[in-house]
């Protein structure tokens, strides 16, 4: 492999990472841009998104999924567009569910006491993700050994699209990635932009009480923020699942504060921004696997997570932070 | 009011309580010989010591801190270089904790100097991320930090006239237990001295008001600082005290996000800002996760239980939950803890 082939075979892992953690890093966005809340539960949410996704994959029977032959390739795309509906929209009703249970109640307290809160939920569904994949089901190890990673299994071909000469491999994994996260990006901008709704919860981030003067459902906007981010979250779960083929009851944290460092990187509560992050987060790690170390890498983006929080809080797209004194 | 200068009794009704009722635990050792609680319960004394450090920063400061995990590995760290016998130091194990105590201090006093002015939120994050920093440095610096080996041999504690009051072993846990009994309390009486001095008001008044605060000519960065670093001194010198029980720093993951919001959780549970609510909730939060669930655990399993191997029948992984619902709980039903706690003001 040439040093020009390495390159761009990183940039092509990075850009697929990036694409999955830009649309986790979405659901941190919204959220902070309307309650102003670090919703630390969001990676397990996500978590949970792809332990159903598998949990649908094995009912199925996982042996038919990696058979090209009885189900041809056409299936596995519609196998692969049902789990990403199937799981945005559980990751949807259960990020409604945990906002209406533990986050509305708070909405008035100190910020502090509300991360501390999410924190716990975090923890509450890190023990559901263990006790799921402790469930007797063959695609999920059988029941025995909860805590180990479990195999997700292939579901499209990987053969290398570039040609099977070529060093550099492209696969229609990365192509699904793409295929997927940018329509439901420009939706969600177009949602945003165009529609009622989407009005409301602009003018709910703005300014909540002058929202709700002007008659906007305040409630409700939250709502439908909870849903898209959790959406968005749960489809990115199965994304994330199909490409590294594993998934584990603790692969949220790492996740999540990937998808979060994105969403500062951008500017914490910037849509667009939470889109640039991700994709750069996803080749900051990339090129760090390759040039740096891949032991180090959580360590480079935790370090520029930091300098960043220090040095430009408000991110590369994001507003100046107005501070309520 | 003049209720600084009138004096302070050296513990209160409940810290005494709660003292004398731990320095009764080894008579248990009688009645479970098997379970050998005294030895057990060193766990939670060091526990104990890491949330009186972090109740610095979150109860009194009203800094919230997810990373004192990293203290502690830190405090580890450096009691297993000054003290392990494949290092040229060798200082012991009274040295070796100041020294830990010192670099814990030091290492807080770097991480907050440039990122106490942080948002609340965002400090928060800062410091999670400085913690998983740590943690994945001691794990990839393996000529120094043994990787994930971790550094062993480490000394016991040793006690001055070995004549008289004998040595600290494994063989002697009692003795040992006693030994970190009185660490702990040393550790009491000096928090307890702290809130009600000088710089423990003021950080009470930053908690409460920044603003307030500075226009009573208090430096509130300043006074976070010295929050910070005590608070990463104590966590740190736990850390030693850990690593001493071990004999051996363990692999970094001991030291990882999980055991930051165990601390978080012994602060919290025990009622915010309040010493004696920290010893509570170390004794109820430790004692559950690292005394009564593996004991339980282990017990099942001895009579046939728990060892179908199905996840839900071992009591040890209810762990995440009990730590969740803690908190979850505790902001729901006194969601005003964090910030505005004023029992740790009244006196």
């Amino acid at each position: 492999m040439t040093d020009t082939e390495v390159f761009l075979q990183q940039v092509i892992y990075g850009l697929s990472n990036g694409m999955i953690i830009a649309l986790v890093a979405l659901g941190y966005t919204m959220v902070y841009g309307i309650v102003e809340l670090i919703n630390f539960a969001h990676g397990d949410v996500f978590t949970l998104g792809g332990f159903l996704a598998l949990t649908i994959v094995g009912g199925l029977g996982a042996a038919a999924v990696l058979d090209m032959n009885t189900l041809g390739e056409t299936s596995n795309w519609m196998l692969l567009f049902g789990l990403v509906v199937g799981a945005g929209l559980f990751c949807g009703g259960l990020n409604v569910a945990i906002d209406k249970v533990v986050y509305k109640p708070l909405r008035r307290a100190p910020k502090l006491t509300q991360l501390v809160a999410a924190i716990g939920v975090s923890f509450i569904l890190v023990n559901i993700a263990l006790f799921w994949g402790g469930v007797p089901m063959d695609a999920l190890g059988g029941g025995n050994a909860a805590a180990a990673p479990k195999d997700f299994p292939e579901i499209l071909e990987g053969t290398n699209l570039l040609g099977e000469e070529s060093n550099v491999v492209l696969r229609l994994e990365d192509v699904a990635i793409f295929a997927i996260t940018v329509p439901l990006m420009i939706g969600l901008t177009l949602f945003v932009k165009k529609t009622r709704l989407g009005r409301g919860m602009r003018a709910t981030a703005q300014n909540p009480i002058a929202a709700k003067l002007m008659g906007i459902d305040t409630d409700r906007v939250i709502s439908a923020t909870f849903l898209i981010g959790g959406f968005l979250g749960g489809a990115a779960s199965v994304m994330w699942s199909v490409y590294n083929n594993t998934i584990s009851f603790q692969m949220g944290f790492r996740a999540g504060m990937d998808a979060f460092t994105a969403a500062v990187l951008g500017g914490i509560g910037s849509m667009p921004g939470a889109m640039l992050g991700g994709i750069l987060i996803g080749l900051i790690r990339a090129m760090s696997d390759q040039y740096i170390e891949t032991q180090w890498t959580n360590v480079v983006v935790f370090g520029v997570l930091i300098l960043i929080l220090v040095f430009r809080p408000s991110g590369l797209l994001g507003l100046k932070q107005r501070e309520k004194v | 009011m003049s209720a600084g200068s009138s004096r302070v009794a050296l513990f209160s009704r409940g810290q005494v309580f709660l003292l004398g009722g731990l320095a009764l635990v080894p008579l248990l050792d009688f009645v479970l010989p098997s379970v050998q609680l005294s030895a057990q319960m060193r766990t939670v004394i060091v526990f104990a010591i890491l949330g009186l450090g972090l109740n610095i920063v979150v109860g009194w400061t009203g800094l919230l801190n997810l990373g004192i995990g990293a203290f502690m590995a830190i405090g580890a760290y450096a009691f297993g270089i000054a003290t392990c016998e494949i290092y040229p130091f060798q200082i012991g194990f009274w040295p070796g904790i100041l020294l830990a105590g010192a670099v814990g201090a030091l290492a807080g006093f770097l991480l907050g100097a440039p990122t106490l002015r942080l948002r609340g939120d965002y400090l928060a994050i800062v410091t999670l991320g400085f913690g998983e920093i740590v943690q994945d440095a001691l794990k990839n610096l393996e000529p120094i930090t043994k990787g994930t080996q971790g550094i062993n041999p480490l000394p016991t504690p040793w006690l001055p006239l070995p004549e008289l009051f004998g040595t600290v072993s494994n063989e002697t846990p009692v003795r040992w237990f006693y030994l970190y009994l009185a660490i702990l309390a040393v550790v009491v009486y000096l928090a307890r001295n702290l809130e009600f001095s000088r710089l423990g008001r003021q950080l009470f008044a930053v908690r409460e008001d920044e603003l307030a605060a500075r226009c009573m000519a208090i430096e509130p960065d300043k006074a976070k600082l010295k929050a910070f670093a005590m608070g990463a001194a104590l966590a740190a010198m736990a850390g030693a005290m850990f690593a001493s029980l071990l004999s051996s720093t363990g692999e970094p993951a001991n030291y990882d996000f999980q055991v930051s919001i165990l601390a978080l959780c012994i602060v919290i549970v025990g009622g915010i800002g309040s010493i004696t609510g920290v010893l509570v909730g170390a004794i109820v939060m430790v004692g559950l996760s690292n005394v009564v669930l593996p004991n339980l655990t282990q017990a099942l399993q001895r009579n046939g239980i728990g060892s179908t191997g199905s996840v839900f029948s071992s009591p040890d992984n209810y762990k995440y939950l009990i730590f969740g619902l803690a908190l979850v709980l505790m902001m729901r039903y006194r969601p005003d803890g964090i910030i505005h706690s004023r029992k740790a003001v009244r006196k």
